[in-house]
């Protein structure tokens, strides 16, 4: 979907500023915020590109004013109830008020260092990639209203493949509860100028990781 | 860096307040349901505030640095590389290492939200996760380096990595000239996380304490 998530290319939100010496976190909340999500992931309960989808959805005055775990909480929220994991007035009286939905497993003391490393995204190949590194493509101009990983401004844009990655889960198709639909996914490379117009630094490149379905031999 | 990222100052008080009330309330909620464990929670936070952070990433370089083979591996799948090194953390699927070079300077952006090689340099930083640099790093990358004080020579090809899937990207930065047969110990200690990021460069021998 188009929302304000999709930073790419915006103008106007001024110079990078660093905090000196940040420490990981700067309110207690923001880790037990951080430590509930990895929690609920490990039990099953949704997948990253479901968080990130919430996130999406959030009304962009809302997304924009909210710092990152805020985002986190609201996406939580969001799927908590969406999923039937609690009710709104549960979440209103601050206290379980009704029995539990099962989970897949659940996040123990025991397996947390377990859980600390990445899970894998490679999933079996449903076909032969149609694409190799060297090959010219485009990549489609698409709008769709739900979860993406195709921004904006990469869109309807000529590049080159460069890397393969091997077949991955689809976010677009995870997001929305239809399933895995391995695709191969590829580093695609394009010219500054390709992107940005002929005024860009001619030294820049830019490249995004795309999913076959974005794409079109060119 | 923008107010709206900074919650946690004392002027958003009631703000930080409402936050903190509501987080509070759905950890009840959810322990009460048994779907968390507060002591496995208690056990992921403190991983991240002690023990996950740019070092990893920092020992990956300066071993790249000293060692060709590590170097050749580490390029060409950098999640088998880091797993041979015994007193690295192993890291998951998906980890990708770019090379800065004379000719080529890598940059890394996660512009749709915040894509990050957490397992190598741990959380990241507001700027990183901040409009600004998610919206500019793409568009003018030399003006996002001028913000952290790097200037590169004209001619360097500036190369963006957006991380617009699972894989996550690590630079390896150049080398600093005068640390001909440093240890990696030694070496890793100019390895910072902005030079992993590409939004700054590797210390130069004279930039740390002795």
């Amino acid at each position: 979907m188009n929302s304000v998530h999709d930073m790419g290319g915006m103008d106007g939100f001024g110079k990078v500023e660093v905090e000196r010496n940040e420490p990981p976190f700067h309110s207690r909340w923001e880790g037990r915020v951080l430590a509930m999500q990895r929690a609920m992931g490990y039990a099953g309960a949704w997948h990253i590109d479901h968080s990130r989808f919430a996130q999406e959805q959030l009304p962009p005055q809302v997304y924009l004013a909210a710092s990152y775990y805020q985002r986190w909480e609201l996406a939580m929220e969001h799927n908590l109830l969406q999923r039937g994991y609690i009710a709104p007035e549960e979440l209103a009286a601050g206290h379980a008020l009704r029995p539990a939905k099962p989970l897949d497993r659940k996040l123990t003391l025991d397996a947390v260092p377990g859980s600390m490393m990445r899970s894998s995204f490679f999933r079996q190949q449903q076909g032969p990639a149609r694409f190799k590194p060297g090959d010219r493509v485009r990549t489609r101009n698409m709008n769709p209203l739900t979860h993406t990983r195709l921004p904006r401004y990469a869109r309807d844009k000529l590049g080159v493949v460069e890397l393969i990655h091997g077949c991955h889960a689809y976010p677009d198709s995870v997001a929305t509860d239809r399933g895995d639909d391995p695709q191969w996914l590829y580093t695609v490379v394009f010219e500054g100028r390709e992107i940005w117009g002929a005024d860009a630094d001619p030294t820049l490149k830019i490249s995004i990781d795309a999913f076959e379905p974005y794409l079109e031999s060119a | 860096m923008a107010t709206h990222d900074h919650d946690h100052h004392d002027e958003h008080g009631s703000e930080l307040s409402e936050t903190q009330l509501r987080v509070r309330a759905l950890e009840t909620i959810l322990t009460e349901k048994g779907y968390v464990d507060p002591a496995a929670l208690d056990a992921i936070v403190e991983n991240y505030e002690t023990k996950v952070g740019p070092r990893n990433g920092a020992v990956i370089v300066a071993k790249a640095w000293t060692d060709p083979a590590f170097r050749q591996a580490l390029l060409s799948d950098a999640t088998k590389a880091v797993a041979t090194l015994g007193h690295v953390s192993r890291v998951g699927d998906h980890l990708v290492a770019v090379e800065n070079t004379p000719q080529r300077h890598n940059m890394i952006v996660c512009t749709l939200c915040s894509c990050y090689p957490w397992e190598v340099l741990g959380l990241p930083p507001i700027w990183y996760k901040s409009a600004p640099y998610r919206s500019r790093a793409v568009k003018d990358p030399r003006g996002v380096l001028a913000d952290f004080g790097v200037t590169l020579p004209k001619e360097t090809e500036v190369r963006v990595w957006d991380s617009t899937a699972e894989t996550r990207f690590l630079v390896l930065p150049m080398r600093p000239a005068g640390t001909e047969g440093w240890s990696e110990e030694r070496l890793a200690d100019l390895v910072t996380r902005d030079s992993m990021v590409g939004t700054g460069l590797a210390r130069k021998p004279g930039e740390i304490a002795q």
